[in-house]
């Protein structure tokens, strides 16, 4: 009966009081066999408690074994009773199962005994249709020194971490490598990419959050940090686009310095945007947007003179009375994002009520601890103090009884750390509706900038007319009025060209969106359901096993509801 | 409502030739009855008995709280030495008083005070009982109203209060600072004991009642949980969408179950725990009057004893005071006997009554283990088959997708 608790968890902690638990010893009250089985004979020999019916099982498991529970560290607060020592375990959904390595389903159902569903989330596991994958790893935080001195005051150290990836896929020239980052790479990386590939939901690159690492210990800080930076770089591997662009590629492989540009800080930017643009207002420097600039959105600083402008057309679109030359005419696309909108406020919901429900199974479990361990306690002292055989007999069905109870709540704190998984897949989703906020907007403001070239062309071309048609009239054949339309003509040019080539940036960014619309309607209806699953599952099995803990008391007072009836 | 008397009191033609005697008693139908502040809840005690002492086979009257604790404290006055049954408190907080919850609570716990007093061998034969099983209305508020604390005490109660306190006051300025206790190590095992149980029962029932508390939260949530899932599910559409809307209709389902569960916990476990609690502090007092006895019996035995040193002085000097003297001695001695008997009752009922209490509480606990057992078994497993049913659902979800 006893022994058999530890059967299959890899990791049933006892969440609080251990020690209290483990202090408390209990006297089998059965060695008093005599004056006990004047009571209840029957049952004495049957029940022999042979271990410590509260002794701790095992503990630990290094993190790259099947993982458990320790969720991810901003949800701590519903799972406080964590031992800290055993830091932070990955969770499974993040694609840490290596068995998925080879062409395992891709919505796998993992279920050991008792239904506890490893998941991979789809959007963060590399998709199995290929056998190919790229798994990374970040470890070994090492705190570095500044080489010269930087403009940022109270520089001077900084953190690198070690990130491994092995992988089979032949573009990246290797199978395992290894580089040292500082989070000042990761954020290059994450502005290259947010860049060079507009519309696509990239997954979001940690916060900066440098108010946490005053309140933390480091190393707290350090550790929370490397677990989310390998759950980003994971994620980057797992997309279908940017797991083959350059910028991934090198930030893996390259030694030493990241070879992407810089964001220049914001202060030089304004400096140059301020500089250029007296001279833009003048006439005496290009208006046009250089093509190459047009397939980005208007920075501020830089151009300023752009931003003016495309602002004015959204104005002119808000509230003009004509209709700008190109619309968002793609109902589906309307419709799509009434719809993301809609999920994404019944996804907080069910997020909110999803933390509503773990705290309540945590309370559950806690509480029926505390009842067992105060059953405990009385038995204790009703052992020693026992000076009727009545009494020794309610101390066996008390000690019975707390048992269960102290069993059935480890049950419940188990299923709940489960729980908090699985439904963690909402809280993903959630901030994945962020990302595809962000690729909407890429989707708007490159619309924005064809807008804009559109209704300055169709300006230019009516000042062009107009100049053709003020011919000799006004103020004879001249050199400058030719000169003027030539000018002209050659600016039409230009922001032609520009245009076209925003038109490009905007079809590619809308056929962007459309894909990865389709892709997160697929995986989120996989995940989704295999958290369901997992959810049920889970459920299924740990009420199961409650049950049984409850069933076997039953039969052991038995005896009290003969008597009653 | 009075049952008809039987014409001729003492038999009655018995249903069997050899009918046990029995007095069965039920407390039901809780009614509000009143306005405002005055208000208070009734209750039909019916009885059912062929015992001749009782005025016939089936009576019904109506009682309220204040009549069970008129009972309860005769029966604390007559009964030294016994564990009377304990009664639920006086009511919390106003809006709780007139919640069905507590209002059955009460009901339940009035009927088995009763009901332990009827089958006790000793108690059942009071005639406090009887009074309270058949008087009329009228009676009954006239005997309530009349026992009131401290002014329900004879004025020779009355001076033999200020006689303790003044025998206490004096042996502390003689010096005598401890008040006279036994020194039976028996004794101070038990009392140690009570003392000691209460406040583990206490804590335990604190505990059982925050669970009670747990159920109904997580019933509220998973109520919740079921809306919103099933928002989502209307808001996702298809097949997933379908599957969602199942899971929140579980889950709304299950939330139900939780409520029942969380009152039969408060009904067959937290309640029966809490009857522990009150039983112990029963006993607390029980023990508070047996040293009271003890004490009563010390100090007439030292006066009684200092009365005969004084007879005999005065008989040896031949004073004319000695016939006073001789009676009142004799007066003193008889109140010394009796103090000394009714002491050595106390001691004996206890000890007899300690043994049915802990087999009692024994059967009590056992029971209630038994029916928690049974509820969080029959939650457990009715949580367990709601989500099974789910599995081929989504099983066919995932096919189809």
């Amino acid at each position: 009966m006893m022994g058999s608790d530890n059967e299959g968890f890899e990791e049933a902690h006892l969440y609080a009081s251990k020690e209290e638990m483990e202090n408390l010893v209990i006297d089998n009250p059965l060695n008093d066999s005599n004056s006990y089985s004047n009571y209840r004979s029957a049952l004495s020999s049957a029940i022999s408690d042979t271990s410590h019916p509260l002794a701790p099982s095992i503990l630990v498991t290094p993190a790259d074994s099947d993982p458990i529970l320790s969720p991810p560290p901003y949800r701590d607060h519903l799972y406080h009773n964590s031992p800290t020592e055993s830091s932070y375990f990955e969770p499974p959904p993040f694609g840490d199962n290596v068995g998925d390595v080879n062409g395992v389903e891709n919505h796998s159902l993992n279920l050991d005994n008792f239904g506890r569903f490893s998941r991979s989330a789809s959007w963060s596991t590399s998709s199995s249709t290929d056998s190919e994958y790229v798994k990374i790893t970040v470890s070994n935080p090492l705190k570095e020194q500044e080489a010269s001195n930087s403009i940022v005051p109270g520089g001077g150290t900084y953190v690198t971490y070690l990130i491994t990836t092995r992988t089979n896929v032949p573009e990246f020239g290797g199978v395992e490598f290894s580089v040292r980052r500082r989070f000042r790479d990761v954020v290059t990386l994450s502005d290259r990419l947010a860049e060079s590939y507009r519309g696509l939901f990239i997954p979001p690159r940690p916060d900066k959050s440098v108010v946490e690492s005053q309140v933390m210990h480091k190393q707290e800080f350090v550790e929370l940090r490397r677990v989310a930076l390998e759950k980003y770089l994971r994620r980057l591997a797992a997309h279908p686009v940017i797991k083959r662009s350059d910028e991934l590629k090198v930030f893996l492989q390259v030694q030493g310095k990241l070879p992407l540009a810089t964001t220049t800080d914001v202060a030089s930017r304004m400096l140059d945007g301020a500089v250029k643009l007296p001279k833009q207002l003048l006439g005496e420097s290009s208006v046009v947007v250089a093509p190459h600039e047009v397939v980005q959105p208007a920075k501020g600083g830089r151009d300023l003179l752009r931003l003016f402008k495309e602002l004015k057309q959204s104005v002119a679109n808000d509230w003009g009375g004509s209709r700008p030359l190109v619309v968002e005419e793609d109902k589906e696309f309307i419709e799509r994002k009434e719809k993301i909108n809609d999920l994404e406020q019944q996804l907080s919901n069910v997020s909110k009520q999803a933390e509503s429900l773990v705290k309540a199974q945590q309370d559950m479990g806690d509480t029926m601890a505390e009842l067992g361990l105060a059953f405990i306690k009385l038995t204790k002292f009703e052992n020693e103090e026992a000076v009727f055989n009545s009494q020794k007999a309610r101390a066996h069905d008390m000690k019975g009884f707390a048992t269960a109870a102290v069993k059935a709540s480890r049950f419940y704190r188990e299923l709940n750390a489960q729980t908090v998984e699985h439904l963690d897949t909402i809280h993903e989703y959630l901030g994945l509706m962020l990302v595809v906020h962000s690729a909407f907007s890429d989707r708007s403001s490159a619309l924005l900038t064809v807008q804009t070239l559109l209704s300055e062309l169709s300006s230019l071309e009516s000042r062009a007319e107009k100049l053709e048609a003020t011919s000799s009239k006004v103020f004879g054949p001249g050199k400058s009025r030719n000169r003027k339309i030539e000018d002209l003509k050659e600016t039409i040019r230009a922001t032609e060209d520009a245009k076209n080539i925003a038109i490009r940036e905007y079809q590619r960014i809308k056929e962007n969106n459309r894909s990865e619309l389709e892709r997160l309607d697929k995986e989120r209806e996989a995940d989704l359901l295999n958290m369901l699953k997992g959810f049920v599952h889970n459920q299924v099995g740990y009420m199961e096993k409650i049950a049984n803990v409850w069933t076997k008391v039953v039969e052991e007072t038995s005896y009290y509801a003969k008597e009653n009836s | 409502m009075i049952a008809t008397r039987s014409v001729s009191g003492s038999s009655q033609s018995p249903r069997s030739p050899s009918s046990q005697p029995y007095l069965s008693v039920s407390v039901t139908d809780p009614v509000k009855l009143g306005n405002g502040v005055q208000a208070y809840i009734s209750y039909r005690v019916i009885t059912k008995t062929n015992l001749p002492e009782y005025q016939g086979p089936e009576k019904i009257v109506i009682r309220r709280y204040s009549d069970f604790v008129w009972l309860r404290d005769r029966l604390f006055e007559k009964y030294k030495g016994i564990f009377i049954p304990p009664l639920p408190e006086k009511s919390a907080v106003e809006k709780f008083r007139f919640s069905a919850e507590f209002i059955e609570m009460r009901r339940q716990a009035l009927d088995i005070f009763v009901n332990r007093i009827a089958s006790h061998h000793e108690l059942q034969q009071s005639e406090d009982l009887r009074t309270f099983l058949q008087a009329d209305e009228e009676t009954m508020e006239r005997l309530r109203s009349q026992e009131t604390g401290i002014f329900k005490k004879k004025p020779a109660d009355l001076m033999q209060i200020f006689k303790d306190v003044q025998s206490k006051v004096s042996d502390v300025v003689l010096g005598k600072e401890k008040p006279v206790e036994e020194s039976n190590p028996e004794y101070e095992k038990l009392k140690h004991y009570i003392f000691e149980l209460e406040n583990h029962l206490a804590e335990a029932q604190k505990h059982a009642y925050r669970l009670v508390k747990r159920h109904r939260e997580l019933g509220q949530s998973l109520s919740d949980f079921g809306k919103a899932v099933k928002l989502l599910g209307a808001c996702e559409g298809n097949s997933l969408g379908k599957a969602f809307s199942e899971l929140g209709t579980k889950s709304e389902t299950l939330s139900v179950k939780l409520q029942k569960e969380a009152h039969q916990l408060l009904m067959n476990f937290e309640e029966p725990l809490k009857d522990y609690v009150r039983a112990v502090q029963s006993i607390k007092a029980t023990i508070a009057e047996r040293a009271n006895a003890f004490r009563r019996q010390c100090e007439l035995a030292e006066t009684t004893k200092l009365k005969e040193i004084n007879l005999n002085k005065l008989t040896l000097m031949r004073s004319d005071k000695v016939g006073e003297a001789e009676i009142e001695y004799q007066e003193l001695k008889a109140e010394s006997e009796e103090a000394t008997r009714m002491f050595e009752m106390i001691v004996r009922l206890m000890n007899e009554e300690i043994v049915r209490f802990q087999e009692q509480k024994t059967l009590d606990m056992g029971i209630a283990f038994h029916e928690f057992a049974k509820g969080q078994a029959r939650l457990a497993n009715g949580i367990a088959n709601a989500w099974r049913s789910l599995i081929p659902k989504l099983e066919a979800c995932s096919s189809s997708s």
